[in-house]
């Protein structure tokens, strides 16, 4: 059984379609990653699994159809997403937001503790800075640290949107490894990503979407050596981490940013 | 004015300002969590003044049959909407929360009202009998217009505050009422008399501030009130639900608006009416604070104490007018110096 299937989903807005009949599933332990240029739909299609915005279709994450669950309930289940603008907990301290990111299953403090732990074993500059304001820190340590909050909850599936967006070359690769690391410690992830090349050399399977359309879906690795995405996402063969945001391409893309 | 004077208005603004600390701090409170600026702030703590005087008098309170009517239309309003929604499972423990725990309360309350109970278990029933009040209200009230502007909902709020003077009068009658002293002692400090009444009321809003402030630094539930009003989506992402923090906010608020209630009803006369003022006078106070910020607040109202205390002295039919003026330099102080941080902490 997939950990997430998404059938037919759509968004509206209005009379915008930013979804349109999209299907896809995610199953447990793999990194899935969804690329697309900007006003893909992407993003929206990660709120209405989350349950933030109205949508049409089926969702149905672990077996169970989500269409009456509030995002609270999805979030105490193990669906857990860290949204492109992080959401942290500005005038709080790291560790606060740490200790918040425990609050879907109100654990024992011990159980705190060791979460605790194991996120500031996994990203240590947020155990130096953990009486700072979320609000002083650097673009990619608000990553590490919404990271490290979702991480707190023990989540099943990951939800990702944009981790590397406004980050520094070096700090993507960093945020890559990580996201490499967390799926060997059984998280599965959904990784809603720009960085196209990035995304396809650290998941398991890859989802194009352009204008709200699933366009193209397959082994991340045969992703890698289409030569339509090459040419549209892949930017040719620039090396990684440069983000892609060809428009030079035989297809047509809207750019709704 | 001489000394002596002015050391006596200073007490007393002080205590007033005590008064408005509790206020204005459930107020910020309220405000933080669920951008609902509760102008019936006041009405909570006369309300609480009111039920106490009738307790006295071993009459049945009014606010007992209140909390009943407002308990059985949350009911309704929360069982309709999860059957629409599909979430028939939810609705037991909904029946317990809107309708079996009010309805406990004003019970007791009424049933409690005809005997001769020493004065501490009337306090805490006057105090517990408000208590359900706010929540309940925000419930029917706010929850459905939950996203709307601040504006709206302060409107919203100025509409619930005149209802509930109007139910107040209803409830309570037109007398003005005056609660039997918490205390005969009076302190001296030097050559300074100061009653026991004062010192308690100084003494209760200190120690309820401090655990206020512990609670936010030091609980999990706290931390999660101070997340949601931080971050609403954010809170949200961590399972925080922003209307459970909402009621959890208005019953905190409750208990310091029905606190103050309790300790200013046997210094000073109360109405039906006289939330109104104490909720506005509170609010300067926020105001001067910045409505976000504890200790702003708490000093504001100190100060709005203190000013009203010595306007009063030298003028006390302009009291109102000198407090209300004292706000228009803070607003314009703060328009200039602010530079708006709060909305702008992303990336």
């Amino acid at each position: 059984m997939p950990l997430l299937e998404i059938e037919r989903l759509e968004v509206s807005y209005g009379r915008i379609r930013a979804v349109q009949g999209v299907s896809l599933t995610v199953e447990a332990g793999q990194i899935a990653t969804v690329i697309g240029p900007n006003g893909a739909g992407k993003t929206s299609m990660l709120s209405a699994v989350m349950g933030l915005c109205p949508a049409r279709g089926r969702v149905a994450y672990d077996g169970m159809d989500l269409r009456d669950m509030d995002v609270e309930e999805r979030v105490e289940r193990g669906l857990c997403l860290v949204p492109e603008r992080r959401e942290l907990f500005g005038e709080m301290s790291v560790a606060d937001n740490l200790l918040l990111g425990s609050f879907p299953r109100r654990p024992a403090r011990a159980v705190i503790d060791r979460g605790l732990e194991e996120v500031f074993a996994r990203f240590p500059r947020l155990k130096e800075r953990r009486t700072q304001r979320a609000d002083t820190l650097s673009g990619g340590e608000r990553q590490m640290l919404a990271l490290g909050r979702a991480l707190m909850s023990k989540p099943r599936l990951l939800m990702l949107d944009e981790p590397s967006l406004g980050l520094a070359p070096i700090v993507v690769r960093e945020i890559f490894v990580i996201i490499a690391a967390l799926r060997e410690a059984g998280v599965s992830i959904l990784l809603v990503e720009q960085n196209a090349r990035a995304a396809l050399q650290t998941a398991d399977v890859g989802f194009v979407l352009e204008t709200g359309e699933l366009v193209s879906q397959g082994p991340a690795a045969a992703l890698l050596d289409d030569p339509r995405l090459i040419a549209t996402y892949l930017g040719g063969a620039e090396p990684l981490p440069i983000p892609v945001r060809s428009k030079s391409s035989t297809h047509s893309i809207v750019d709704m940013s | 004015m001489d000394l002596d004077i002015a050391t006596l208005l200073m007490v007393d603004g002080i205590t007033t300002g005590a008064v408005y600390v509790l206020l204005a701090i459930g107020m910020v409170l309220i405000f933080t969590v669920t951008r609902v600026i509760f102008v019936p702030f006041g009405d909570i703590a006369v309300y609480a003044a009111l039920t106490l005087s009738a307790l006295e008098a071993k009459h049945a309170p009014g606010t007992a049959a209140l909390v009943a009517a407002v308990a059985a239309v949350a009911t309704l309003m929360e069982v309709t909407s999860l059957l629409r929604h599909g979430k028939a499972r939810a609705v037991p423990r909904a029946l317990a929360f809107y309708l079996a725990l009010p309805l406990a309360v004003s019970g007791t309350v009424w049933a409690a009202s005809g005997t001769d109970w020493p004065m501490p278990v009337r306090i805490a029933l006057a105090i517990v009998a408000v208590l359900p009040l706010a929540p309940l209200l925000d419930r029917i009230v706010f929850r459905p217009v939950a996203d709307a502007s601040v504006l709206l909902l302060m409107i919203i709020a100025v509409a619930l505050h005149f209802a509930l003077a109007g139910i107040g009068l209803l409830c309570f009658g037109a007398e003005g009422v005056r609660t039997q002293p918490l205390t005969e002692a009076a302190l001296t400090f030097g050559d300074v008399l100061v009653s026991g009444q004062t010192a308690l009321i100084v003494v209760a809003a200190a120690s309820f501030s401090l655990l206020l402030f512990l609670f936010f630094n030091h609980t999990l539930t706290g931390k999660a009130l101070h997340a949601t009003a931080v971050n609403r989506l954010g809170a949200r992402l961590v399972a925080i639900r922003p209307e459970r923090a909402g009621t959890i906010a208005y019953l905190i608020g409750s208990l310091l608006a029905a606190i103050s209630g309790v300790l200013i009803a046997p210094v000073t006369t109360i109405f039906y009416d006289s939330g109104f003022l104490l909720g506005l006078f509170a609010f300067v106070g926020a105001i001067i604070g910045g409505l976000t910020n504890y200790p702003g607040t708490a000093l504001g109202a100190l100060l709005v104490g203190l000013l009203g205390s010595y306007a009063s002295f030298f003028s006390s039919s302009f009291k109102e007018v000198i407090v209300f003026a004292a706000l228009v330099p803070v607003l314009l102080w703060r328009s200039i110096a602010t530079t708006h941080s709060e909305e702008e902490i992303e990336e």
